[in-house]
């Protein structure tokens, strides 16, 4: 008679006890180290919902005395006085978001060049060094950034594009004034350098992800190769891309180092790109070490608390759009 | 490839091992005041390689870091330029000696091209510049203070302290006693509402912006200016003379403070718009911060006899790099403070009896 | 009139030509960037650079050795800690994580690495500087840490994921257990993934400033000592380049080409090292 087949489950009525036994035995050897594994393995993975728990509390608990004292009121107050302890993050909140769209404005463009010729039109030997220098950008660490902005980039500004921009635009309120170098429009620059592989990494892989069916029936019904990117790889891959550029603006929004060194650190709401602004992060890392009261440093972490909502909601949002294109896949994450 | 887990563990375990001391060896931390640094760092330096037993590490965040960070108990020492206020003092239990270490001078340096003699100031047209109501250099009021100069048309660019200053508190304070204007709309403190201008990290970070800026103009101790070759302005004084910031003004504004001062003092005094014909207007003590008791007895005393080294030898230090020394009548009042530090209940100046 | 075809195609040419400029015009600040760290500090790097620490303002000679050490410290602290927890992770994402748990997790870890590093940085002051009284080593190695977990724990499931099926389907039918599979066969399969994500992580995480204003600190002293502060790469260019002193802007120069060529030292190896599994580059 043939051993009984332990994978397989005893006939009914048939699986005398020391058979079953046995059979339970077994199943408990194995499924213990399974078990202990799985476990081991679920413990190490929480930490990760239970970092962003941590962070969130302990940011929301030190806030509570600024909360408390200023409300809702503390968004639009544009008043950052810390001899009279009155504190209002509107100028940084206007300045993260003004820095950020403008880093947009310039980065967008360019790195949905960088995608579409990537996925459409470098030949091939050219595009895995294309795609390594790009991702060399992502690998240039923010101060090295504010560094070389600071002393290659201002200089550059100051001497050959605010000139000639002031003499074409100087009539309208966003380049009036006088130009310090260290301003909004550095910031915004910079940040675009910043963010242009981020984006152009995701929106690479969202057009890689869309079906060559569609590249196919576009080329087949006779459009031209730009063509049939612009009316079927891209419409296709909108909202992926849209997802990458999101994914962009939260990078932008929490940029710390590269802003505050070129950014020029006022509390102040100005139309005026070529004046200095304030961004939260850069706050934190100027005042941060430095708040000489409770309240001024609860303050603080009331701006941090801002800037970490803000950046959850916008990451979420990009990362869901994200998906709705590459189902769930660690899009990006090697650009980082 | 990247050492397994277990071999990194090992070897940064072995690491932090050897470095830890097998002779007793102080590791004492500071924080607090850029207005210092320079000296703060040479006689620190000297002092690591003269004495083994003892390393000393200071970080320079500015005034009001090193009185939080002296407050929160996360330093040994703090430094600053901005007295702590009475009432921060009773926040820590009056856990607090505030030793004078050096004197300073806070002078308006600017950036304009094209060489020129020293700018001459008055202090309204400081206080102008600094609320904002003087944007040009080429305007006539600078140019009434300062005949014969060729002032270039460039817009006025005021640079401050981003960060919590002792600096700050200096020239705001000097600011303040001048023109009521600004007494009224501003005032004093490490870190005020700026009418106008851009900030700068630390008196580092304010004199590398202006230096990079032409048309700009900010405060920073003398020492900064001194060091980068940047040029620092007349400041006419209560007297009415231009004063040139140097360790002789510096001195005579800490004597008029001194006539004022007593054997109990404190030692928070402000030494701003002294009286005196040649006194420099914008001079200043800086403060170490120091608790009254320690736990630690073999920190307290290394600390303690560091101090009194800088008040000592190291005083020899400060003209070469643009400061002023304290006055010798002040020693034997800092020496009896320094006498009442005390640790678990004893002593632990090791110098000289105080007379 | 111009033939509707002879537009589309002029259309379309200009089009194509605008992409390959806006591609030059994104590649260029790197090139700019790596040019000037080159000419600006290579001058600078000789034997006093690597081996003397700072010397006080002013003063000439000095170099950034403890900068290097702490460097190597700091992100060593944050590998021991970051990398069993996100490699956990990933391989918890990959192996059982179809389910709501594991769409969670993916979710948060996501989120997470969009999060500013600052922020890590307060967040790791408030909940361990702070109670523990000074700043350390140790400090700014858990703020780094916390910063590489979420990253570790994509790059180890996006590389677990690769192994194919029939390796994990063929050691199920030889009667390994499911645990013994998962670590034997299939997280041994992809480790030159797993180690390439955990070196991608170290070269972001080399390069950091921001979390470490508050938790490190930095020290212009040689120290090894993990509890007390400790002086970085990336700390001291912040320090120098923002100072007012030549000498201190020589040495940011020298400093910023030593930090770029390890980052980008330890992002071409990791590159390298998939190169072959990775067809599309």
């Amino acid at each position: 008679m043939t051993p009984p087949d332990i994978t397989v489950p005893p006939a009914s009525g048939g699986a005398s006890v020391p058979q079953a036994e046995a059979r339970l035995a077994s199943l408990l050897t194995t499924n213990r180290g399974d078990r202990v594994y799985r476990v081991l393995l679920t413990g190490l993975a929480l930490a990760l919902p239970l970092l962003l728990v941590t962070i969130l509390l302990e940011l929301y608990t030190s806030a509570r005395p600024s909360l408390a004292r200023f409300g809702w009121a503390f968004l639009w107050t544009s008043v950052w006085d810390p001899v009279a302890e009155i504190y209002g993050a509107a100028p940084m909140i206007f300045g993260t978001l003004v820095s950020s769209l403008l880093a947009l404005l310039i980065a967008v463009p360019l790195a949905l060049g960088v995608a579409i010729f990537l996925t459409e039109f470098a030949p091939r030997p050219l595009r895995r060094p294309v795609a390594f220098v790009i991702e060399l950008l992502a690998a240039v660490p923010s101060v090295v950034y504010g560094f070389w902005g600071l002393f290659v980039l201002i200089p550059f500004l100051r001497q050959v594009v605010v000139p000639p921009l002031k003499a074409v635009l100087g009539w309208t309120p966003f380049i009036e004034g006088v130009f310090y170098g260290n301003s909004m429009l550095a910031g915004g620059i910079i940040l675009a350098i910043m963010i242009v592989p981020y984006i152009a990494a995701v929106s690479r892989e969202v057009l890689l992800a869309v079906p060559s069916a569609q590249r196919e029936a576009a080329v087949g019904l006779g459009a031209t190769r730009w063509e049939a990117v612009w009316t079927a790889v891209l419409p296709y891959g909108r909202a992926g891309v849209f997802g990458a550029i999101m994914l962009g603006l939260g990078r932008a929004l929490g940029e710390t180092m590269a802003v505050t060194m070129v950014i020029g650190n006022r509390h102040d709401i100005s139309l005026s790109v070529l004046q200095p602004g304030y961004t939260m992060a850069a706050a934190l890392a100027n005042e941060f070490s430095e708040a000489t009261t409770d309240l001024y440093l609860s303050a603080l972490f009331e701006v941090g608390l801002i800037l970490f909502v803000l950046t959850v909601v916008v990451n979420a949002l990009a990362r869901l759009l994200v998906w709705r294109v590459a189902r769930g896949a660690a899009i990006g994450s090697r650009a980082l | 490839m990247r050492p397994s887990t277990g071999r990194i563990l090992t070897s940064v375990l072995a690491t932090a091992l050897a470095a830890a001391p097998l002779a007793a060896q102080v590791r004492l931390n500071g924080a607090g005041a850029t207005f210092p640094n320079i000296i703060y760092q040479n006689w620190m330096l000297t002092y690591n390689q003269q004495f083994d037993n003892v390393e000393l590490n200071y970080q320079s965040i500015g005034s009001g870091g090193g009185i939080r960070q002296f407050s929160d108990n996360t330093v040994d020492f703090g430094a600053t330029d901005a007295p702590m206020t009475d009432s921060a003092v009773a926040a820590i239990k009056g856990n607090a000696h505030h030793i004078p270490t050096v004197l300073g001078a806070v002078v308006p340096t600017y950036n304009l091209p094209g060489s020129r003699g020293a700018i001459r100031f008055t202090p309204a047209l400081l206080a102008d510049i600094f609320l904002g109501r003087l944007t040009r250099w080429d305007d006539p009021r600078l140019a009434a203070a300062n005949p014969g100069v060729a002032l270039p048309s460039l817009d006025v660019l005021v640079v401050h302290r981003s960060d919590g200053s002792g600096t700050s508190f200096v020239w705001t304070d000097y600011l303040s006693k001048v023109s009521p204007e600004w007494a009224r709309k501003v005032g004093r403190g490490t870190s005020v509402n700026w009418p106008t201008g851009l900030g700068g990290r630390g008196n580092e970070g304010v004199a590398a912006t202006v230096r990079q800026t032409p048309g700009a103009i900010g405060y920073v101790e003398l020492g900064y200016a001194e060091q980068t070759g940047m040029p620092a302005g007349q400041v006419q004084n209560r007297a009415g003379t231009y004063v040139t910031p140097n360790v002789q003004t510096v001195t005579a504004a800490a004597a008029g403070a001194m006539t004022a001062m007593q054997p109990s003092t404190d030692f928070r005094v402000s030494i701003t718009d002294p009286p005196g014909a040649d006194a420099y207007p914008v001079a200043s003590f800086t403060w170490l911060l120091v608790r009254r008791q320690y736990p630690d007895a073999a920190k307290a005393r290394e600390l303690v006899k560091f101090i009194w080294w800088a008040l000592t030898e190291g005083q020899a230090q400060a003209p070469k790099l643009g400061y002023a020394p304290l006055p010798k009548t002040m020693l034997p009042w800092i020496q009896a403070t320094l006498a009442t530090v005390t640790a678990a209940g004893h002593p632990v100046w090791t110098g000289p009896k105080p007379r | 009139m111009i033939a509707p075809r002879l537009r589309r195609r002029v259309g379309s040419a200009i089009m194509t030509t605008l992409v390959v400029a806006l591609c030059l015009l994104a590649v260029l600040p790197l090139l700019f960037i790596l040019g000037d760290l080159t000419v600006k500090g290579a001058s600078s790097i000789d034997w006093n650079f690597f081996t003397k620490s700072p010397v006080p303002a002013g003063q000439t000679g000095g170099g950034v050795a403890n900068a290097i050490v702490g460097t190597g410290i700091i992100v060593g602290l944050a590998c021991l800690f970051g990398l069993p927890i996100g490699i956990g992770a990933g391989v918890f994402l990959a192996e059982y994580g179809s389910g709501r748990l594991g769409w969670l997790v993916r979710f948060v870890a996501d989120v997470l690495n969009g999060t500013p590093s600052i922020v890590m940085g307060i967040f790791v002051w408030g909940w361990f500087v702070k109670p523990l009284g000074h700043f350390s080593a140790l400090a700014g190695g858990l703020a780094l840490a916390a910063l590489m977990i979420p990253m570790v724990a994509r790059t180890t499931e996006e590389m677990v994921r690769l192994v194919p099926h029939s390796l994990r389907e063929a050691a199920l039918a030889l009667g390994y257990p499911r645990w013994r599979t998962s670590l034997r066969v299939v997280v041994r399969t992809a480790l030159a993934g797993i180690v390439t994500g955990g070196l991608v992580a170290v070269a972001r995480i080399a390069g950091e400033t921001a979390p470490l204003l508050f938790t490190a600190l930095g020290n212009l002293n040689f120290s090894t000592n993990i509890l007390q502060p400790m002086q970085t790469l990336s700390l001291q260019i912040y320090v120098y380049a923002t100072g007012p002193f030549d000498e201190w802007h020589r040495l940011a120069w020298a400093a910023a080409l030593v930090l770029m060529a390890l980052v980008l030292g330890l992002a071409v190896l990791a590159r390298w090292a998939t190169r072959q599994r990775d067809g599309t580059g």
